[in-house]
């Protein structure tokens, strides 16, 4: 409970934070949009209209209200901008919003049950065979990988398997009639090169954490009893390493989901990323605002999860005296 | 106990020897060990740190830990050569025809499972009886090994037993399987010694009762009297002599043998001064929201040596850290040379820090493993004396003089020290200070018994010379008869009784102070039979 309340705190103050970042940001967008010799009146007209003319905090908290119910505004872009201007050409911001998340998530999502099985095995195998020569070369690869920059790694993969050999498109243009079959070709590579950026430190942790666990002495002592090898690893070492595992599972997908920012944009995807960037670039505040803070709350929502596993996952904490 | 209940040979091991890899190098552990055990025998295996006994006792399993390994030797179980078996073959005899009891029972239980699953995993792999068979009988191992609520606990994890529990039920999960030996290693040395009479009784009981073979290893001779038919002593991975039990104890043969309890035989005249240098009067102090100091009221003589003794848990350390200032007290003052000190370590003066100076348990952890012993006692000397160069470095020989050791351990790092010479070195840190008063905390649990009379002789000698007071904190009572004037007792955070070492250690005794002495073994092989025949009257 206390963390739950800790996680909202944290949102909340994120929200502060993103809020007051993009308002202090030097330019708006009414003299963005209308140029540098503008009349006064017509910047103040838009102001105006944009709600810009407001002070500071009740901008604030007006916009937090909206986001409770659901409605994060409406972009600027699109917005009739001139009197008189035919139709109502305002966007949603949900609706902008919404099926670039599902098309993230997607990325995302299969990048993830890729990435997590493989990692635990890699780790675990690893960890087994201590100092062998899979071990050095699993440990060595995994550290290049998480220690190139994720466009490095895109452009890779793209020289290899799409200019070299030309296996999968270098563009992953999806849109809502493409089938699923599609879909998963279509992203392959994006979805590698998330896989490859996160994959080499979830290996590492879980091959230390089951290090760390089978140097103690419990593990001796199942051992001693005469417990197999694999009962010793999955019995007895496993049980007591989710904590740590699920902790870097989860820095790793928020980790994932920040660095589908760089990896939509390199691949052309029409992700929440992708949004991101043409936004700043607009400074079209109430969509960056929504897209940042939809990625605090995932970071914050997936530790709590990596929390909530540590804590079933050890009975000290389950069962307390 | 009688001796050599049957002639029948269970375990005959031949001379083995066990090399281990550390430093980058390989070290003989042991050099060529015999042993011989008989069905239904108990045999002690006792020494030093360092003596190989650990090593033997699993060799005895035919495992070695990560890191050593058997390069020559015969372990004959049953008529088989554990040594020439393959790991697969191994399994099957471990936990079932031979099992381990650890040390440590808190941390050789996995606290991912609870504690009837561990039990009875071993003999569950023997797929003779049924779980429900198995798990029935673990209860009643539980009932003979004396556990409160024996039907449920093993329902619990191991976190939330004690640990004097926690170790009487490996010995239920080592007897589950109803194995032909078992392996004690040092099972009560982490206990209180109250905790260790229980825990003794009921091993020693329920291996009568199931004619178990077993080695007991420890390296404290009066917990091994109590349980072995022989005891064989063990040093540097060779055997010192093996005798009968009670042969042994009337009648050692070898010089090292006898200094084995030669603590026990250092005691020191007692002396009280009406002069304190200091008193603390009437502390509460709490970790967080947890009380554990209750209205402690402790007062020091000058120049004397005050024993705080007490089980773990008594707050016996906690007191030396509310004295050091470390933990602020809630309640209650310190008045130390006639002057109230501050609770906050932050607003002493560098003054009386200075006089005031705490010696640790552990030397290993206390020194920084990258300073040179020069180092580590010519930093006190410049920061409260404010002496440098030429004269600071003469200083360091002199305090290096005055523990005995000299100048050429200037430029040695603290890996480079024997557990002994370590500890003198934080004695040296301490007295760099040039302090009236030294906290020692626990200051000779982690050494063997010949290196702990050296710290004790070096204490008293530094005392006499420099006429320091010490706080003694301990919960070894030959150590407290050896270098105490006065004696206080603690129990739940509060002082039982404090008096003149001849008033504490002879009756009448509080109901506390009885229990606790009565519970320190003494070198008798009768002790625990006539002790538990005097509770249970």
């Amino acid at each position: 409970m206390l963390r739950l309340s800790l996680g909202l705190v944290t949102v909340f103050a994120f929200s502060v934070i993103i809020f007051s970042t993009f308002s202090f940001l030097p330019g708006d967008f009414a003299t963005e949009i209308l140029g540098q010799s503008a009349t006064k009146s017509a910047v103040k007209a838009l102001r105006a209209e944009l709600g810009l003319d407001k002070p500071p905090v009740t901008r604030y908290f007006d916009w937090l209200g909206n986001v409770f119910q659901g409605d994060f505004g409406s972009s600027f872009s699109g917005r009739s901008k001139v009197q008189g201007d035919q139709g109502d050409r305002s966007r949603e911001v949900v609706g902008l919003i919404v099926p670039r998340l599902k098309n993230t998530l997607f990325l995302t999502g299969v990048a993830a049950m890729l990435a997590i099985p493989l990692s635990l095995i890699l780790g675990i195998s690893a960890a087994l065979y201590r100092n062998s020569y899979y071990d050095r070369s699993a440990t060595g690869v995994s550290l290049v990988t998480v220690s190139s920059p994720e466009f490095f790694t895109a452009y890779i993969f793209i020289l290899l398997l799409a200019t070299l050999f030309p296996v999968f498109p270098t563009i992953s243009n999806v849109d809502e009639a493409s089938t699923l079959a599609e879909r998963f070709y279509r992203t392959a590579l994006p979805v590698f090169t998330l896989t490859l950026i996160t994959m080499g430190h979830m290996m590492r942790m879980t091959r230390s954490a089951i290090i760390n666990i089978l140097s103690s002495e419990y593990i001796e002592m199942a051992k001693l009893s005469g417990a197999s090898r694999y009962e010793v690893i999955v019995k007895h070492a496993l049980p007591n390493a989710w904590a740590p595992i699920s902790q870097v599972i989860a820095i790793n997908l928020a980790y994932m989901l920040i660095g589908s920012v760089v990896v939509e944009y390199v691949f052309n995807y029409q992700g929440i990323g992708r949004l991101m960037v043409g936004s700043v670039y607009n400074r079209d505040l109430p969509v960056v605002q929504a897209c940042a803070l939809i990625f605090a709350s995932t970071y914050v929502i997936l530790n709590l999860i990596a929390d909530l596993i540590g804590i079933i996952s050890n009975p000290r904490l389950l069962y307390p005296k | 106990m009688t001796s050599n209940k049957s002639k029948e040979l269970l375990l005959e091991m031949k001379n083995i020897h066990i090399d281990g890899f550390s430093d980058e190098r390989w070290h003989k552990i042991l050099k060529g060990v015999d042993l011989t055990l008989h069905r239904g025998e108990i045999l002690g295996l006792i020494g030093e740190s360092g003596a190989g006994k650990s090593t033997m006792g699993k060799a005895a399993m035919g495992y070695t830990q990560p890191g050593c390994k058997i390069i020559k030797g015969e372990i004959n179980f049953n008529g088989i050569d554990l040594a020439k078996l393959t790991e697969f073959e191994k399994r099957k005899i471990w936990g079932t025809k031979i099992s381990y009891v650890a040390q440590s029972a808190a941390a050789s239980f996995n606290p991912a499972h609870r504690l009837m699953d561990q039990t009875i995993s071993a003999a569950n792999r023997l797929k003779i009886n049924t779980t429900d068979v198995l798990k029935k009988d673990a209860v009643q191992l539980y009932e003979s090994l004396q556990l409160p609520d024996a039907e449920n606990i093993g329902d619990r994890y191991p976190h939330q037993v004690s640990g004097g529990q926690l170790q009487r039920i490996m010995t239920a999960m080592a007897m589950s399987p109803r194995p032909e030996l078992i392996i004690f290693d040092e099972p009560t040395t982490a206990l209180d010694v109250t905790t260790q009479v229980e825990v003794l009784s009921a091993m020693r009981s329920i291996v009568d009762k199931f004619n178990t073979a077993a080695i007991y290893i420890t390296h404290d001779l009066a917990v091994v009297a109590q349980m072995a038919d022989r005891i064989k002593v063990l040093r540097y991975g060779e055997e010192v002599e093996e005798a009968e039990t009670r042969d042994m104890l009337s009648n050692p043969k070898e010089e090292y043998t006898k200094s084995l309890w030669s603590v026990r035989s250092l005691i020191k005249p007692e002396e009280t001064n009406e002069d304190y240098m200091l008193s603390i009067k009437n502390i509460d102090a709490a970790y967080g929201s947890s009380k554990v100091l209750h209205n402690v009221s402790i007062d020091i003589p000058k120049g004397k040596t005050v024993a705080i003794v007490g089980e773990s848990g008594s707050g016996k350390s906690t007191t030396a850290r509310v004295i050091t200032g470390l933990l602020p007290q809630l309640k209650g003052e310190i008045i130390f040379d006639g002057k109230k000190l501050s609770p906050k370590l932050e607003q002493r003066s560098k003054e009386e820090l200075r006089r005031i100076q705490i010696i640790f348990q552990m030397p290993d952890t206390a020194m920084n493993p990258r300073q040179t012993v020069d180092e580590i006692i010519g930093r006190p000397i410049e920061f409260y004396q404010g002496i440098k160069g030429k004269e600071r470095e003469a200083k360091v020989i002199e305090l290096l003089k005055m523990i005995e050791l000299d100048e050429t351990f200037l430029d040695r790092l603290p890996s480079e020290l024997s557990g002994g010479q370590k500890q003198r070195i934080c004695i040296a840190r301490a007295l760099a200070a040039n302090p009236d008063l030294i906290i020692c905390d626990e200051v000779t649990s982690a050494l063997d018994q010949i290196v702990q009379e050296g710290i004790l002789k070096l204490l008293q000698k530094l005392q006499k010379d420099l006429g320091v007071t010490y706080i003694f904190i301990t919960h070894d009572i030959a150590t407290v008869k050896a270098i105490s004037d006065e004696i206080v007792v603690m129990y739940q955070g509060e002082v039982v009784e404090q008096g003149l070492k001849s008033k504490i250690l002879n009756p009448p005794y509080p109901d506390y102070t009885e229990l606790l002495l009565s519970s320190v073994p003494e070198m008798d092989p009768d002790w625990l039979t006539n002790l538990l025949n005097k509770r249970s009257s």
